[in-house]
């Protein structure tokens, strides 16, 4: 082996192989190819969606200059009491969405099981089910919402709900689908029924997961609920959007520094909840 | 016989001092319960008066649902099957039209979004930056970018540039660039220091460093963040028309505010097909560029 090259020296491997050392022209262009096909996907979409409307642009640009300077210094101006209790509404709005979208997830999770539910069209329908519930956007329930149970946090609330419920109970399936085998095994061989398995063979080992998702989806419900108030579904975002239609832009910073601080506040006690539940873990979504 | 009973009771001490311990433990633990229990309980309790939920509405509002779906489902007219999704998708064209809008502002906003981050990443990366002054400014800015909701700077958006997909460009190339600049950062600070000193000793300065030292091994990981983000965006720019922004979401407002009952299900099945398909596409691209890169 080692004597290979010694004993077959090429003159001139370039012109005895020259198909390995020239890459076909396809392939040579390929890279140009896709560059220029990007920069004018790129050209396109900067010209279809106006970019190239220098008026436009340079009117826009002064605009928000000129709305810079209305928000500093932000100021309540006496509303301080209204924001604090929109605040209060989205925070309640994110809380008891959560709650309902995790209680319903935790038997819809089970059935959606393959280990607990082996028929399989069962199975199949079901997870559709949930990614078409998965696929309609949160604000897109609220504004139906809106239109079912009137304007209000009521309408955000159930509009969080039935949104997690699609994600929620898709990812508590997929614990339940990865429990240990063992303990399960270890309770069904004492007796006990299908229940009684999946209370004290599989629950134990899945809650501290589905309790950290839960809390999870409790922060970024923070962040959603924020906005539902635009389109009429309660909380902080309808006085926001009030703010911005009556022009009020030191209010309106006013507003976007109180909903800061507090999905600060919630992302940092629910990241302490969290690492007590399960031990520190990263978490990127 | 001693040693035997000084031992049993040793042992009877040690015994003794494990359930005092267990006692104590298991009294902190029910303490704590408890606690968490009560704040849990108080908190429901608020929820449920500041909410204003009450059980009739629940009734209502779940009922009111289904009786929501059943009336955007199309209805047959006896026409035939074909006639019928005419019926349904009466305005197919100009809807794939808006849908091709909500693509375009999508990739868009991924893209300038994707730029700004590229060029804030490497200043906010810690192992590459030796100024703490330009690791703060950066890791600050790129926090305002994203900690503010899309549909926040959307709605000032719309105020400042006027009506369009203009708006919600720059609205959700904002919060990508936040997104994703962070993201790109955490990929840096672990990328391998070797090749960028290996630039350095060859006389290299700190932009040729990065270019040709962090660039190359960190390119699959952002091009892989990039897409999964520009699925993100295609959902952001569809209900982004809600405020006026641009895309598919101004006409399911103008649709589900008016009670057109059929032209909801029609746009929600378009949303909801065009999303999967682009995630489909996406994962599949991801998959490919990430599977390479562990091969290597």
């Amino acid at each position: 082996m080692t004597d290979f090259a010694a004993s077959r020296p090429l003159a001139d491997p370039r012109a005895a192989y020259p198909e390995v050392f020239a890459s076909p022209p396809l392939q040579r262009l390929r890279t140009p190819a896709a560059v220029a096909a990007f920069a004018a996907a790129l050209g396109f979409a900067l010209w279809w969606t106006g970019f190239f409307d220098l008026a436009r642009i340079v009117q826009g640009v002064s605009k928000l200059g000129w709305l810079l300077q209305f928000m500093f210094p932000p100021a309540h101006n006496g509303w301080l009491g209204e924001f604090a209790w929109g605040l209060a509404e989205t925070l309640a709005m994110a809380f008891l969405g959560t709650l309902l979208a995790a209680v319903v997830a935790l038997p819809v999770g089970f059935l959606a099981a393959k280990n607990v539910m082996p028929n399989w069209l069962l199975h199949f329908g079901l997870r559709r089910t949930l990614d078409g519930i998965r696929g309609i956007d949160t604000l897109i329930w609220a504004l139906i919402f809106v239109n079912v149970v009137g304007l209000g946090p009521f309408a955000g609330i159930l509009a969080i709900a039935v949104g997690d419920v699609g994600v929620l109970s898709k990812l508590f399936a997929e614990a339940i689908e990865n429990v240990d085998r063992r303990q399960v095994e270890g309770v069904r061989a004492t007796g006990a029924g299908r229940v009684q398995t999946m209370r004290f063979g599989m629950l134990p080992q899945v809650l501290p997961v589905m309790l950290s998702n839960t809390l999870y989806f409790f922060e970024s419900n923070t962040r959603s609920a924020t906005i539902l108030g635009v389109v009429g579904a309660g909380g902080i975002g309808q006085q926001l959007s009030d703010r911005i239609r009556v022009n009020n832009w030191d209010e309106v910073m006013f507003i976007v520094l109180m909903i800061l601080a507090t999905v600060y506040a919630i992302d940092l006690v629910s990241r302490n909840l969290r690492v007590r539940i399960i031990g520190r873990q990263d978490y990127r979504a | 016989m001693a040693h035997a009973e000084s031992a049993a009771e040793s042992a009877d001490v040690a015994v003794e001092r494990f359930q005092a311990d267990r006692a104590i433990a298991e009294r902190l633990r029910h303490r704590r319960t408890m606690v968490f229990g009560a704040l849990f309980v108080l908190a429901l309790a608020a929820s449920i008066q500041v909410g204003e939920v009450r059980p009739d509405r629940f009734v209502e509002g779940i009922g009111g649902l289904f009786d929501y779906i059943d009336r955007t489902l199309p209805k047959a007219t006896g026409g035939g099957l074909v006639a019928d999704a005419r019926e349904w998708y009466w305005g197919l064209g100009r809807w794939l039209l808006m849908l091709f809008d909500t693509v375009v502002i999508a990739f868009l906003a991924t893209t300038l979004g994707a730029a700004a981050g590229f060029v804030l990443c490497f200043p906010a990366s810690r192992n590459l930056m030796r100024g703490a002054a330009a690791v703060f400014v950066s890791r600050r800015l790129l926090e305002i970018a994203r900690a503010v909701p899309e549909l926040v700077y959307a709605l000032i958006f719309v105020f400042a540039f006027g009506i369009g997909p203009l708006a919600g460009v720059l609205a959700i190339a904002i919060h990508t660039a936040g997104s994703l600049g962070k993201l790109f950062s955490e990929v840096n600070e672990n990328a391998d220091i070797r090749p960028i000193e290996g630039v350095r000793a060859v006389g290299g300065n700190w932009f040729q460093a990065m270019r040709y030292g962090v660039v190359p091994q960190v390119l699959p990981n952002f091009v892989s963040y990039a897409l999964l983000r520009f699925e993100i965006n295609v959902r952001s720019a569809a209900i982004i028309g809600f405020v006026g922004a641009g895309g598919i979401g101004q006409e399911l407002y103008l649709v589900i505010r008016q009670f057109i009952y059929a032209d909801i299900s029609a746009l929600v099945i378009l949303i909801v097909l065009t999303v999967s398909a682009i995630d489909l596409v996406c994962e599949r691209l991801r998959h490919g560029l990430i599977g390479r890169e562990s091969l290597a």
